[in-house]
């Protein structure tokens, strides 16, 4: 109806899902604040998960999903004692930053 | 009666075994006469296997008694295992047989010593060891008793050590016999790598058969030869000899004078296939050392005034002889000779032990003289080993003399000439030696209270039992040349009984001048021998001719002093310099080793610093490059 | 259900935390402590991305159907098809990594509980 319409193809979603893992990669390693690294783990686990059911559907096998699951699970429960163990360390400390958590150099 | 052959050694092995753990209960003299009853009864036994050989035809002589298996190792198997054979019965009888006697006069001689019994294991275990280095059937087992016989001649040479000259002098044979034995070792090694075994039928089987190129054969032989220098006191290494006279006289006459400086021979003899398939100038070589030796030494003797110095270096001159008979191909001279002077320089040496004795332990011939009346029977005795040595017939020493010079001299006239010379000087200073100590004026007399001062200072003549030994030395001296004597085919009993062990490298020399004419140099030889003789009497017996006894001579050529200058200077500088890259270099190695690996472990540590976002950031690049190589992989 | 477990409890759980510790002031992004650290990203980033891109789009030929089939939930009857063989992988060929899954959420949550409590004296770690 608007004239050219461009179906999109499989490759474009495992594009978007390289594009999101990619900042996601970039967030962890840039940002300080460990929430905000949390927040880019997920984004990167989601990634994945993209990637996962694409693929999936692409090649008509029900695993990609049955995977997608599965990491999501996985992915509540590390946010989880994540979370609690950032809470745990950052009670006592007034400024968030990873990098002040740097005892167990060599 | 051969499978008894382990016999031989054991015995003395055992009574060496059991001085070392009752000697000092058994004390004197039951623990002499117990170790002089091991080689008497070696003694037995050698002589039931010679009969037994004897009964056997030529070409079955050779009778291999293996005792157990020694090292099986991949290629390498070697045995413990003895070999009875013409020669090596030979050996074994002489060694056996003047060793009884030698172990009886020491039961006189070393009386009242303290360490007597230790003296009699000593010697026991020397008769082993050397025993081990006859009868070995390869040459590993020869080497056991070949070390052995090395370090029980350090052990007695330096019996009496406290005495500070007797324990450089046990220490100088030491190691003067190790260089030595570098060269045998060295050879086993190369006949190992290249015919696979040391056993002497192998490596005489593969020489025969030409497997050995002239090469190896050479290398072999002049490595040996190396390793018999030392042992039996040839020109380079000769110098431990004369000062291994500290020891006890026992010990010079059983060690130094019969039997272990006859395994030098004796080896080269062993191996004499591979001499004769090396090349032309090998065996020369030996010949020239053996003659250069026996020159060198003839002209020291005639200056020294110890009275066991002149006999060191007669015996070292006499080598020489040996040396010389076996480069000209005359192995059976050369066996012919050492057994003969076996029995000669025993005599020799017990008698002057016997001289020594009487005297109170006086060894300067200037201050003797006149003993024949004191003496009787040491005189007597004395003088029959001097007539054998010097080359007077009928005895011993005549013979095998004379053989030795007919072989030489249809090998090479210079040679010969050297030969006759050291003939001629042989006969002098053995000549000095008798009129010095036995006629003369009776020199002791003015030097009678150096000793003890008991005032009536008299020499005597020995007890019985160390006249017994000499005695029978003396008949052997005087009736050994029946061995080999010249005249026929017939009679030549030793040629006939060593055929089949050294048949094909014997240098026949049937047609040459020499053969045909060796009744000229028989007479030649006696004239020499003569001469001699009458020079010393008219030098030391009517005085007529002013004595020639040139510094130059006694100090022995400053042969010693230029030894020690050479091994304490360039020869120090050279061990340093070892020493020096062993610390720095290969010890440098192993410790750089570890330097280096601590140090870059320190370097890789820094990248532990703490910081999460870095092992994260090291992580992601390892993960960058890894999806890199994926992906280029296929397009690569 | 991805919207179930993200919009309602990851994102929920992200904003009590904030809400506790009172984390919600950014970190000054001008400054970078560690040095290389920006580089690395950068390099890290772009590497990332183009040779997943790469990847992707020379593999997108591979794409091929494959397996058993997923019926098309538009254009077939049974519109929870795709639901049914999800369900039927999960409980069947997968059941051992379900019940493992669900003990991990058990051990998870004891696990926080016991890390986040305050240290009243009872003297637990």
């Amino acid at each position: 109806m608007f004239g050219l319409v461009v179906v999109p193809t499989p490759t474009w979603y495992l594009v978007l899902s390289a594009v999101l893992f990619s900042i996601g990669a970039v967030g962890v390693l840039v940002r300080r604040n460990p929430l905000v690294m949390f927040m880019c783990i997920e984004l990167m686990l989601n990634a994945v998960n993209l990637t996962f059911v694409t693929v999936g559907r692409a090649m008509s096998d029900i695993d990609g999903q049955a995977i997608v699951f599965f990491v999501m699970v996985v992915a509540a429960a590390e946010v989880v004692v994540g979370l609690g163990i950032i809470v745990s360390i950052m009670r006592r400390r007034s400024g968030v930053n990873v990098d002040d958590l740097s005892e167990l150099k060599g | 009666m051969t499978s008894s052959l382990w016999l031989l050694p054991a015995l003395p092995l055992f009574g060496a075994f059991v001085l070392m753990v009752f000697g000092r209960r058994l004390g004197e003299p039951r623990s002499g006469w117990f170790a002089a009853a091991m080689p008497i009864a070696s003694f037995l036994v050698a002589v039931s296997v010679y009969f037994d050989l004897l009964s056997r035809s030529s070409e079955e002589r050779h009778e291999v008694v293996t005792l157990f298996s020694w090292i099986p190792v991949g290629a390498l198997h070697i045995d413990v295992a003895l070999l009875a054979d013409p020669l090596s019965i030979t050996m074994a009888l002489f060694i056996t047989g003047i060793g009884s006697l030698i172990h009886l006069y020491a039961i006189g001689y070393m009386h009242g010593d303290p360490k007597f019994s230790k003296f009699f294991l000593y010697l026991n275990l020397f008769v082993f060891s050397m025993l081990m280095l006859v009868l070995g059937e390869n040459l590993l087992v020869t080497f056991l008793g070949w070390e052995g016989v090395g370090v029980c001649s350090y052990f007695l040479i330096s019996f009496w050590h406290t005495r500070d000259s007797a324990a450089v002098a046990g220490k100088k044979a030491f190691v003067t016999n190790r260089i030595g034995d570098f060269g045998v070792m060295t050879a086993m090694f190369l006949a190992f790598s290249t015919i696979g075994s040391v056993s002497y039928s192998s490596i005489n089987e593969a020489a025969h058969s030409g497997v050995i190129a002239p090469v190896t054969a050479t290398a072999i032989g002049l490595l040996l030869f190396v390793g018999a220098c030392g042992k039996s006191a040839q020109l380079p290494l000769y110098l431990w000899l004369p000062d291994a006279m500290e020891g006890p006289t026992p010990v010079s006459a059983l060690i130094h004078a019969a039997t272990m400086v006859t395994s030098g021979v004796f080896l080269m003899t062993r191996m004499s296939p591979v001499l004769h398939a090396s090349y032309e100038w090998a065996p020369m070589v030996i010949a020239c050392v053996g003659a250069a030796t026996a020159l060198f030494a003839a002209t020291i003797a005639v200056a020294q005034n110890d009275i066991k110095k002149v006999l060191a270096y007669s015996t070292v001159s006499q080598l020489g002889y040996m040396f010389l008979a076996v480069g000209s191909g005359a192995y059976v001279a050369a066996i012919f000779h050492m057994v003969t002077h076996a029995f000669f320089k025993a005599l020799l040496f017990l008698g002057s032990g016997s001289v020594i004795h009487g005297m109170h332990h006086e060894q300067d011939m200037r201050r003797m003289g006149a003993l024949r009346k004191l003496m009787p029977v040491t005189a007597i005795t004395f003088i029959i080993g001097w007539l054998a040595i010097a080359g007077v017939p009928p005895f011993a020493g005549f013979w095998s003399k004379d053989e030795i010079l007919l072989y030489v001299y249809a090998n090479n006239r210079g040679l010969y000439v050297v030969g006759l010379i050291t003939a001629l000087l042989t006969a002098y200073y053995m000549t000095r030696q008798v009129i010095m100590v036995f006629y003369g004026e009776a020199k002791w007399k003015d030097h009678a209270h150096d000793h003890g001062a008991h005032g009536d200072f008299e020499p005597h003549e020995s007890p019985k039992i160390m006249l017994f030994p000499l005695i029978v030395l003396a008949g052997l001296s005087v009736v050994g040349g029946a061995m080999q004597l010249p005249f026929s085919k017939k009679l030549h009993f030793l040629e006939h009984w060593l055929e089949p062990v050294i048949e094909e490298s014997e240098a026949n020399i049937s047609k040459t001048w020499a053969y045909e004419n060796k009744y000229v140099l028989l007479v030649i030889a006696i004239l020499i021998a003569a001469t001699g003789i009458a020079a010393a009497f008219a030098v030391y017996g009517k005085k007529k001719v002013k004595a020639v006894e040139p510094r130059v001579l006694e100090q022995a050529w400053f042969y010693d002093a230029g030894a020690a200058k050479l091994v304490g200077g360039p020869g120090r500088a050279a061990f340093n310099a070892v020493a020096w890259a062993d610390s720095r270099i290969v010890d440098g190695a192993v410790n750089g080793t570890a330097t280096l690996v601590r140090t870059v472990a320190s370097q890789v540590r820094k990248s532990q610093n703490g910081f999460t976002r870095v092992y994260a950031a090291l992580m992601a690049v390892g993960a960058v490059a890894l999806l890199a190589w994926f992906l280029f992989r296929g397009v690569a | 259900m991805q919207v179930i477990v993200y919009a309602g409890a990851i994102v929920i759980l992200f904003l009590f935390v904030i809400m506790l510790l009172g984390v919600d002031r950014a970190e000054d992004l001008q400054i970078e402590p560690l040095t290389g650290q920006r580089w690395i990203a950068g390099v890290v980033g772009l590497g990332m991305v183009g040779l997943l891109t790469a990847a992707v789009v020379s593999g997108s030929d591979a794409l091929r159907l494959r397996g058993a089939g997923i019926a098309d939930p538009v254009a077939g009857e049974n519109a929870d098809a795709n639901i049914q063989q999800l369900a039927n992988s999960i409980f069947s060929d997968y059941v051992f990594a379900f019940e493992i899954t669900s003990v991990l959420l058990v051990v998870a949550v004891v696990g926080t509980v016991l890390l986040a409590r305050r240290r009243t004296g009872k003297g637990m770690a």
